[in-house]
């Protein structure tokens, strides 16, 4: 058993790691999720009989993201975690509601070297919102993890986490009109 | 009632990630009628998801992206401590 653990090890270990970095956005986060999930796996009675071990191993690591994103909820709570859904959005929109700034139609990337171009920006962006925060947009926004698991796993109240996502899709897109060109 | 674009677009991020009630979509779908800005702002917000979602993907396949050896020997050594 032990060596079909390190035989999992070099054959998804940096496929894992991957999909970690993806979404926690940290190296050190990342590589403990993945040995979280790798010991989580041999302590598992199914362990042996995966015939697609990766697609399992995947399964125990987004819980493991989920629960590196509780163990620093703190930060969020400082930060970002506000049920004033009117908080901060002065930023956006004038006293009367209106667009501060009118929101462009965006020239979507048309090839490959555009499309690595807006991708670096969009990287640039989300390294500018709260880690954790970040976190959370990609875990709903990339449509893996169900809203109520997320809200249920990180003890956060549904209006909360609307609120936070609200919050991080303004920053972003306005981070993407300043940084892309737009048409 | 009318909606201001703050009150909108906070409804359109919201119909994301949970099901809009029928007062809610009646008075969106009233408020975008009438607002391209509101309306340019929700397709924004389906170009960010594909464009995360890309992001994301680039990263997944990117097999230069590798476990730091050392980073692969504390999990080999925590695999067999636990053994």
């Amino acid at each position: 058993m032990t060596n079909t653990a390190h035989e999992w090890l070099n054959a998804h270990g940096d496929y894992l790691y991957r999909f970690a970095l993806a979404r926690l956005r940290d190296a050190h986060l990342a590589e403990d999720a993945v040995q979280e999930t790798f010991l989580a796996a041999i302590k598992n009675p199914n362990f042996a009989a995966q015939s697609s071990p990766r697609t399992w191993l995947t399964g125990i690591l987004k819980h493991k993201i989920i629960d590196t994103m509780r163990k620093g909820q703190r930060e969020i709570a400082v930060t970002d975690l506000t049920d004033d859904e009117d908080a901060d959005m002065d930023e956006f929109f004038n006293a009367r509601g209106h667009w501060a700034e009118k929101p462009i139609a965006w020239n979507m990337p048309s090839d490959a070297l555009e499309q690595k171009q807006f991708l670096g920006i969009l990287q640039s962006c989300m390294d500018k919102l709260p880690k954790k925060l970040a976190a959370l947009f990609l875990m709903r926004d990339v449509h893996e993890t169900d809203n109520e698991e997320i809200c249920k796993e990180l003890q956060i109240t549904a209006t909360n986490a609307w609120v936070m996502l609200y919050r991080a899709r303004m920053s972003l897109r306005k981070c993407l009109e300043i940084n892309w060109i737009t048409g | 009632m009318m909606l201001s674009c703050k009150s909108a677009s906070r409804l359109v991020s919201q119909s994301l990630d949970r099901p809009l009630n029928w007062q809610e979509r009646l008075a969106l779908r009233f408020h975008l009628v009438i607002c391209r800005h509101c309306r340019r702002f929700g397709k924004q917000l389906q170009q960010l998801r594909l464009a995360v979602n890309a992001m994301v993907q680039q990263t997944e396949r990117d097999t230069n992206i590798t476990l730091k050896p050392e980073a692969k020997q504390n999990i080999a050594n925590a695999i067999n401590q636990h053994y």
